[in-house]
């Protein structure tokens, strides 16, 4: 009694409704993934910080905190900004190829900054994470008391933890425990010399 | 290893399914459970419910991971938690609502669920251990929902709390501390959220999935019952299936598919068109933050335990003490496990009973109902009254079963099923 | 049977519907659009200028505000943030804690406020103030008998009196009851300004206790249509399935 079983419309039907299925079950999984996102409050947490540094005098840092880490603000001196390029074969990534920072900032070279007189770069060792010190002061090996920073120092900043060197746009030198150079975040020049850390672009007026 | 297709054993499975079988009964549980489970071919629109059921669960699993992600068990962080997932945390929103939403679907699926089983005699020899899991898993998940409700630490979830903990003070003697032993406070707080987070995400879904899996167990033990019911298995065809049976796969994943799809039109219905449901399934009191200060003017359960808690009020206080409404909402559920000895009639389905079970359960419906609405008013009015007539009605149609199933007249029993959908 | 379900379900929605509604002047009716970006721009200028300066919206971000209500960044910050917070923070008052001691309650957050009480409500609310002499404000409100709150928008509606009338109880025992309010002295706007001000208003409030509500309807018509055509290939897949079994 039974008819003869529409195989091809069976499997039509089944690819239509399994089909269909499917694209439902990628719909509604979507929410759940993108709810891993950073939320808001993140992002509000997150969000670009602007420094004043017009303030600064030549020769000092400040430390400011940006997506809950340190981020070094340094005016740079005339002097330091002019030797920048001397001291290259000491160090080990002198053009900052495998160091992380924006393209605008490699593209600027030895001073590794959008304006060579302010330097900014995050305040973390790229050895195992610690915060280092600023030396900027050019041959003064034994301006951290405690240290001695060796001949010709040029300037620059040293990590108290395992000893790693940077000179003073945040370049490794050669043989020490990090690797890296220390990593320069997005950052823009707003109005008056106001630094916004976080992004690349920033509004020059009001 | 593989076998040659036309040889004797082509059946069998292959390649990389043939590896897991010699590990692990996959194709045996497929067969077993899905594709050469028998079940009767008459399953109607009632038969939808316990799929749909478990489908539901599995929303609640899951909407209540992601929503633990981002939620905070603390008096003070809870409600400000909640309004995070609801404002700032991607698709938030949808993830609480499919949650809330999902919990009073919960409650329809199973009130219908359990319904059927009333109409059509599913408690019966030899499914009373099937029925009495179900039992214990409504219980259960009265106390999941309960506590899920707390969570959200709005001024319903503390005062709600606050009242239905207090019952547990009523009962002599070890009343007082018992209820300070629940709340881990003198009053409704921190310690008791932080305790029924636990409770309510990790142990009791832990209980309700063993739970679930061994009523599907017990159910397949013995086989489905169905609207006439008849038992299957007494008219076997020569291959040893059920002449009246048909395999669960396909037929009857196709089929639960149409009820997914319907159900789910109605559950997004409400998700993206009405979230609160006229304020049923989300309240407007528990948008405002806990306040042990100031009671909401009106305290009542969400919608699916106002036909107890009508039943609770419904009982005067006596000798002093408010135990005995405490008591009378106990025996409510707990008449509920006796069912399949209370039912006396010679036939299961309802389609073969005479007047007076038909009536009777038509009665219970009612009661049933109207217990509901009356827990949702103030006790003012006639509302108390009708409490007391649905609190009674309802007990009667468990209580004075025995007699009336065995008096009731019965139409003679097919010998096949009638019908299918 | 399906009937009696159907039946059963709608035996709830009323008495769900009837809890909405205490006991009290009845609500008057906001007839709000939460699709109408117009009205909610204003809503959100006229509540940052006439309310922020007590009431937080803590849950609500000026930068969700301003884009939800396509209003541009410039403009944000110059009409609508008044305080040094910035455009990701959540819209919070300069009003101290300690208010409570100036008003005798604490200025209530209304984020959630059009989901607890509902948008009638509040239109309602802030049309019902009315001269109460005695009160540390001298205003009373027909929905909120003893609120704390002074009547800050009395500049813009003027201030209404309160209406009596003569009530008798079952006891045969006769009272003035209030039932109602009629305009005393005129304020800056007409009836119909001031209507439509607490409108735009109350639909500002309404979409701060739930943003997502006007993406979630649109959403909704997606998902219903897709259902739709699921529910016609299982149903159709079904049919043919079942014409096996007899």
């Amino acid at each position: 009694m039974a008819d003869q079983v529409d195989h091809s419309r069976r499997r039509l039907l089944t690819a239509a409704t399994v089909g269909t299925g499917a694209i439902g079950v990628v719909f509604a999984a979507v929410p759940f993934i993108a709810s891993w996102n950073p939320s808001a409050r993140a992002k509000a947490l997150g969000a670009p910080v602007e420094v004043d540094a017009s303030k600064l005098e030549p020769g000092q840092i400040v430390k400011v905190a940006w997506r809950g880490q340190p981020v070094f603000i340094v005016r740079r001196t005339k002097d330091a900004v002019e030797h920048l390029g001397d001291h290259d074969a000491t160090l080990a990534d002198p053009n900052s190829d495998d160091s992380q920072q924006p393209a605008y900032i490699k593209a600027s070279g030895a001073a590794r900054a959008r304006n060579p007189e302010y330097w900014v770069g995050l305040a973390v060792c790229t050895h195992l994470g610690c915060s280092p010190l600023g030396a900027l002061k050019r041959n003064d090996e034994f301006q951290l008391s405690g240290t001695d920073l060796g001949q010709n120092w040029p300037g620059g900043f040293y990590c108290p933890c395992h000893g790693s060197k940077y000179d003073a746009s945040g370049r490794v030198f050669k043989n020490m425990p990090a690797p890296k150079n220390l990593t320069v975040p997005s950052y823009a020049f707003g109005q008056d010399l106001h630094i916004v850390i976080g992004v690349d672009d920033a509004p020059k007026s009001a | 290893m593989a076998a040659a297709p036309d040889s004797a054993d082509a059946g069998k499975s292959r390649g990389f399914i043939h590896w897991i079988d010699q590990r692990f009964p996959l194709s045996k549980l497929w067969k077993e459970q899905l594709s050469e489970y028998y079940a009767p071919k008459n399953f109607n629109f009632w038969y939808y419910f316990g799929s749909l059921a478990l489908l539901i669960l599995v929303n609640q699993l899951i909407t209540g991971i992601y929503l633990t992600m981002n939620y905070k068990p603390s008096a003070a962080n809870a409600f400000n938690s909640i309004q995070y997932i609801m404002y700032d945390v991607k698709w938030g929103w949808l993830i609480r609502y499919l949650h809330t939403t999902g919990a009073s679907a919960f409650f329809i699926v199973v009130y219908l669920h359990m319904f059927r089983a009333l109409m059509y005699g599913s408690a019966r020899k030899p499914r009373e251990l099937l029925w009495i899991f179900g039992c214990v898993i409504f219980v259960l998940l009265m106390a999941e929902a309960f506590m899920g409700y707390v969570l959200p630490w709005g001024n319903m979830s503390f005062w709600g709390a606050q009242v239905i903990t207090s019952l547990f003070g009523s009962l002599p003697v070890v009343g007082g501390t018992l209820v300070e032993w629940i709340r881990g406070d003198f009053v409704i707080a921190d310690a008791t959220l932080n305790r029924f987070f636990a409770l309510h995400v990790a142990a009791l879904p832990l209980a309700l999935v063993f739970l679930v899996i061994a009523h599907v167990m017990a159910l397949h033990e013995v086989g489905s019952n169905n609207p006439d019911g008849i038992e299957i298995k007494e008219h076997k065809g020569a291959d040893g299936h059920p002449l009246d049976g048909i395999p669960f796969h396909p037929y009857y994943t196709v089929k639960d598919l149409v009820g997914v799809a319907g159900f789910l039109l109605l559950f997004c219905g409400v998700i993206f068109f009405a979230p609160t449901f006229g304020g049923l399934f989300l309240e407007p009191a528990n948008f405002l933050p806990a306040n042990p200060l100031q009671t909401p003017p009106h305290i009542a359960p969400v919608w699916y335990f106002t036909p107890f808690y009508a039943m609770l009020r419904a009982v005067p206080s006596f000798a002093g003490t408010q135990v005995w409404g405490v008591l009378v909402m106990a025996s409510a559920i707990i008449v509920l496990f006796f069912v399949p000895w209370l039912d006396r009639s010679p036939v299961k389905s309802v389609r073969y009973r005479g007047p007076i079970y038909k009536i009777a359960l038509a009665i219970f419906v009612l009661a049933f109902v109207t217990l509901g609405v009356c827990g949702m008013m103030p006790p003012a009015g006639i509302y108390p009254l009708l409490s007391r007539i649905g609190t009674a009605l309802y007990f009667a149609f468990f209580l004075l079963m025995p007699w009336y199933t065995k008096i009731d007249r019965v139409k003679p029993v097919p010998e096949r099923v009638t019908g299918h959908a | 049977m399906l009937k009696r379900f159907l039946l059963i379900a709608a035996v709830f929605l009323p008495g769900g519907a009837a809890l909405a509604q205490e006991a009290g002047y009845p609500l008057q009716n906001a007839d709000t659009d939460i699709n109408d970006i117009q009205s909610l721009q204003r809503g959100a200028r006229d509540f940052m200028n006439y309310c922020s300066g007590c009431h937080s919206l803590r849950y609500l971000r000026y930068n969700r505000m301003a884009k939800d209500l396509r209003i541009a960044p410039a403009d944000l910050a110059r009409d609508l943030m008044f305080t040094s917070s910035k455009p990701f923070d959540h819209i919070i008052s300069a009003m101290p804690a300690d208010a409570v001691a100036w008003f005798g309650k604490q200025p209530p957050d209304l984020t959630l406020m059009a989901r607890y009480k509902g948008v009638d409500y509040i239109y309602s609310f802030l049309k019902g103030f009315y001269a109460e002499k005695g009160r540390l404000w001298g205003v009373d409100n027909l929905y909120y008998p003893k609120v704390a709150m002074p009547f800050v928008l009395e500049p813009l509606q003027g201030l209404q009196k309160p209406v009596y009338k003569s009530v008798t109880d079952d006891r045969g025992h006769a009272s003035m009851e209030l039932s109602g309010v009629e305009p005393m002295t005129p304020g800056s706007m007409t009836p119909a300004q001031y209507d439509r001000f607490v409108r735009d208003i109350s639909n500002f409030l309404d979409y701060a206790a739930e943003p997502i509500k006007a993406q979630r309807e649109s959403m909704g018509i997606f998902v219903t249509l897709f259902l739709l055509a699921f529910f016609l290939f299982a149903y159709l897949l079904k049919k043919e399935y079942w014409k096996d079994v007899h």
